[in-house]
């Protein structure tokens, strides 16, 4: 069990910021994501595109805000915990009890919900018939790549992820890649090399069909692909694999008894607190009258928020408001020397 | 301004009236207009704006698709040759009768 001021969930750069005006005013937090990286949609989605609407930086990029965010707040020395998520929130008096899927244990007075518009969970097959399979022969991820050795595989996807593995896996695999039109999203070198690898029938390229059924008795045999124009072909599978790319859930914070509105949360502009007390929600997933779903306002709601936390954290302290240029405890609390 | 017939997957229709420089997307979000999710806010990085142009004259009409949202579709759900991202259409004069048909689900 880790005892910690603040749980905040999402690395985003609202997160981030958060985290930062939260060690400004000398209390501890924790961070959950369930990406692999730091960053959220800044990473995720746009990493090279540029931003040009953060205060003061004419331009940056997804990665270079997050860069400079992760290096705002270094001398904190925050915990990460990526590629996990929370799962379950409990309250005993006035403490909530948080529980990570993959097993972490928190105690904290407050919970901060940075959680943009939900975590990134892969886009599934849209046929039903697929989710009997999914985990055992019908994968989104891979995480062990030597149990297709000799086995008839089927990728679905045009982006990289697909490319890739097709290409990886048919050294020792029997690989189809089937994608939906004939161009390719991926990198033109692994387009080439999928082109060479079709044209000397080493994989089998079927383009403009789309997955139609997936049939198997127990243990998946084969699947179904239709064009568009209503033409279909049975091909044998011993795996099937999709790679759509990412979407957005809002998963388990459905289920913590927060009033929802749509699928954002709303709050106090006050604090940016929920119905729930000692749960606050910033960025994206929070709504209140006039909000914008900008970068610069979920930094002023992780602000006010983390001043909000301090109230539950130092019940018997009082809050002092102080300026970065002045205060000598804050600029010891980010390791300035003068 | 355009008058924009948004069809869901069920059938059930809604008609807006959307300003010009719109996006068809923001047209059905401002109207509360179910079946469009825009979890990214219009920045063609999430297909869950997708909609599909049945009448093929409509489809020919509208503006080309720009780099990129074709490669967005492709992780769109049950994407076909007539989809569109409704985040991309701008609206003006020109899309005055438009009608667009949600899929099944956005995710």
């Amino acid at each position: 069990m880790i005892k910690t001021d603040v749980v905040i969930i999402g690395a985003g750069p609202t997160g981030l910021f958060c985290a930062h005006q939260l060690g400004i005013i000398g209390l501890k937090c924790e961070i959950v994501d369930n990406l692999d990286k730091i960053g959220g949609q800044c990473i995720e989605l746009y990493p090279d595109k540029p931003i040009y609407d953060i205060p003061a930086i004419p331009k940056c990029t997804g990665e270079e805000l997050t860069n400079n965010l992760i290096e705002q707040i270094k001398p904190f020395n925050f915990n990460f915990h990526l590629s996990d998520k929370v799962q379950e929130l409990k309250n005993e008096n006035d403490k909530w009890f948080v529980k990570t899927l993959n097993g972490k244990e928190f105690e904290t007075p407050n919970i901060v919900i940075a959680g943009g518009v939900g975590s990134f969970e892969p886009r599934k097959f849209p046929t039903k018939s697929a989710e009997k399979y999914d985990g055992k022969s019908v994968l989104y991820s891979i995480k062990d790549k030597t149990i297709f050795k000799d086995k008839s595989v089927i990728i679905f996807g045009g982006g990289d992820s697909a490319l890739d593995w097709a290409i990886e896996l048919s050294n020792s695999s029997k690989v189809t890649l089937v994608h939906r039109r004939d161009e390719f999203r991926g990198a033109p070198a692994s387009v080439q090399k999928i082109k060479e690898l079709s044209d000397n029938k080493t994989i089998d390229l079927i383009t403009k069909y789309s997955i139609k059924d997936v049939k198997g008795n127990g243990s998946l045999e084969s699947v179904e692909i239709k064009s568009e124009s209503g033409e279909s072909k049975v091909i044998k599978a011993d795996y099937v694999l999709g790679f759509f790319g990412l979407i957005m859930q809002l998963g388990p914070i459905a289920e913590w008894g927060l009033n929802l509105d749509k699928k954002t949360i709303p709050v106090n502009t006050e604090n940016f607190e929920t119905n729930k007390k000692g749960i606050f929600a910033i960025g994206d997933i929070c709504t209140y009258p006039g909000k914008l779903k900008l970068i610069l306002s979920g930094f002023h709601e992780g602000a006010l928020a983390a001043r909000g936390c301090f109230k539950y954290a130092r019940p018997d302290e009082k809050y002092r408001f102080e300026f970065t240029t002045a205060s000598s405890t804050i600029k010891d609390r980010l390791g300035v020397k003068e | 301004m355009a008058k924009i017939k948004y069809i869901e997957f069920n059938g059930t229709e809604h008609e807006a009236d959307v300003a010009n420089g719109l996006s068809v997307m923001e047209g059905a979000i401002q109207n509360d207009i179910p079946g469009i999710d825009a979890d990214c806010g219009g920045g063609m990085s999430c297909a869950t704006c997708h909609v599909y142009i049945n009448d093929d004259e409509w489809f020919k009409k509208l503006p080309e698709k720009e780099m990129g949202e074709d490669d967005m579709l492709d992780q769109a759900f049950e994407p076909k040759s007539n989809s569109r991202l409704s985040c991309q259409l701008i609206v003006s004069d020109d899309l005055d009768g438009l009608t667009v048909h949600m899929p099944e689900k956005q995710v």
